[in-house]
């Protein structure tokens, strides 16, 4: 055989492999988890918050401090983010300033998640007296994310066609009508998938609330937003080093686990599913 | 021609420039109300940035600059008092590629009005059906007004961008190489639309293709690296053009 297509088929076999490592990685993952997690998943679980010392109940206060965490970053990173893209992308002139706000942004993506949980904890939480709560874990979290949100939202409005922007100028649109009726709109498929995809990243945030927002335990229910709460990603270090009784409390690291990466990947379907819908609709 | 013609447009002592690079150069022209003037000239010859002169499009691209006065019924479009979306509004274009939105063939042709004020819904109504059958497309598009434009053949498409920038009852009409992306009989409906359209408004067409500017225009400007070489009816021009580079150009010699 043709020597050439020796070389092209042992290649592209290595390109296939590489890519089946990571699916394999993946439901390996899922597989460890489900046979070591699904014993404790119940009603029980998913409803009540934990018992005797973390060893029974369940973990339902994490699962509700995960949801107000996540999607409070999102309140914070998305309106700031979306605006900073569209600044930079269809206003700002080239030049000193934005080249220092994009080196800002693209620095702020390399910080360590622990250092912007330290900066939530000494400046929101001490500085602003934010207190060790939700709304320093929402700020902390959507900080963190804001890179994330402005890149894949100038990605997004980078795709927009510049037809549609010379169109919309050309039947006397202002620039701002042109971006608010026909930039947007058709960058919001993408813009959305962005946002989901940073809100599964501080869904499953460790570092950045453990001095910030997330607590041990607390027995009550969260009531304002300057309550400290319980996170499923906290919840399970705490399980893996804090906890005294292995035994009893290793079904449950593995069930908290389970719902952590199910309510991750439910997340990423929905953004799948969003986009796909929105851009049938065209 | 038409006994009585009036300048719409006049050009005087033009210049453009991209950052340095010096596009057009000294460019003086009339354009006649209800009549067509097509831009020819070979690729980069600056027709193209021309025809952006006349409703501003330029001014999109950083460090572009401006010399001379460029005026619509004898206002300066360049003053620094005029109001460029205004500009637009009076000013229409059409562009090379079709370039509709991704919104219902109904919203495209209603985006003008609305995003200029417009709020009456029969109004609108009756103003996109009036657009749709100036742009020859009503009969085709009728039916489904409210599906996505994208849906239609690159031809339609076409006709759906005249009748958007129909709509807003512009008093020039810039055409930007409307059939280079068309096929001849796509092509073939957009030029009867131009030779219809010329009666209601003042239009400025680029093209490559010398035997379009021939059927349709009256009026002929060549352009040569970034300089008018020649301006005259279509008829000379395409007979017994004056400058030997213009007749040289139109019998294929070079371009």
């Amino acid at each position: 055989m043709d020597k050439r297509k020796v070389i092209q088929s042992l290649a592209f076999g290595l390109f296939r492999m590489a890519a089946l490592v990571n699916a394999l990685a993946l439901a390996i993952l899922i597989y460890f988890l489900v046979k070591n997690g699904i014993s404790a998943i119940s009603w029980e679980f998913l409803t009540q918050p934990p018992r005797n010392m973390m060893t029974e109940g369940g973990i339902m206060p994490c699962i509700v401090g995960t949801f107000l965490l996540s999607f409070g970053s999102m309140l914070v990173a998305l309106p700031l983010g979306v605006a900073s893209a569209i600044y930079l992308n269809e206003y700002a002139k080239p030049g000193l300033a934005v080249r220092i706000i994009r080196i800002g942004i693209n620095n702020l993506a390399g910080v360590p998640s622990i250092v912007f949980g330290l900066f939530g904890l000494a400046f929101f939480a001490i500085s602003l007296h934010f207190k060790v709560s939700l709304l320093t874990g929402m700020f902390t979290l959507g900080f963190l994310t804001l890179p994330v949100v402005i890149s894949s939202t100038e990605e997004a409005l980078r795709s927009v066609p510049n037809t549609y922007r010379e169109a919309s100028l050309g039947l006397g649109a202002t620039k701002w009508q042109t971006i608010y009726k026909v930039v947007l709109p058709a960058a919001l498929p993408g813009i959305l998938t962005g946002a989901i995809l940073s809100l599964s990243r501080a869904a499953g945030e460790t570092a950045a609330i453990m001095y910030s927002a997330a607590v041990f335990f607390t027995p009550k229910m969260i009531s304002s937003i300057f309550d400290p709460v319980m996170a499923l990603p906290y919840h399970i270090y705490v399980l893996a080093t804090a906890g005294t009784e292995i035994d009893k409390t290793r079904p449950l690291q593995y069930g908290t686990a389970l719902v952590l990466i199910a309510l991750i990947f439910s997340m990423n379907f929905i953004a799948i599913y969003l986009r796909a819908r929105m851009q049938k609709k065209r | 021609m038409g006994s009585e013609k009036r300048v719409k447009i006049s050009v005087q002592n033009l210049n453009f420039y991209y950052g340095d690079f010096h596009a057009l150069h000294d460019i003086s022209m009339d354009m006649y109300e209800n009549h067509v003037t097509a831009l020819i000239g070979p690729s980069g010859c600056g027709k193209s940035t021309f025809l952006r002169c006349i409703n501003r499009m330029n001014d999109l691209i950083l460090g572009t600059r401006v010399e001379g006065k460029l005026l619509l019924d004898g206002k300066d479009l360049y003053d620094p008092k005029v109001d460029v979306v205004e500009v637009r509004r009076k000013v229409g274009m059409v562009f090379q590629k079709p370039n509709p939105f991704p919104k219902s063939i109904f919203e495209n042709v209603a985006y003008g009005l609305r995003v200029n004020g417009v709020k009456d819904k029969k109004f609108i109504a009756h103003r996109v059906e009036e657009s749709l059958k100036m742009a020859a497309i009503w009969d085709e598009v009728k039916d489904r007004l409210h599906s996505s434009a994208l849906g239609l053949s690159g031809g339609q498409q076409q006709r759906l961008c005249i009748a958007r920038a129909l709509a807003m009852e512009p008093e020039v009409l810039l055409m930007d190489e409307p059939a280079s992306a068309l096929d001849p009989i796509a092509t073939q409906k957009i030029e009867d639309l131009i030779f219809e359209l010329k009666k209601r408004f003042t239009i400025v067409i680029v093209t490559h293709n010398m035997q379009q500017a021939a059927r349709v225009s009256d009026y002929t400007a060549f352009f040569y690296m970034g300089r008018l070489v020649e301006v005259d009816t279509t008829d000379v021009i395409f007979t017994r053009p004056k400058e030997k580079q213009t007749e040289d150009y139109i019998t294929g010699r070079f371009g």
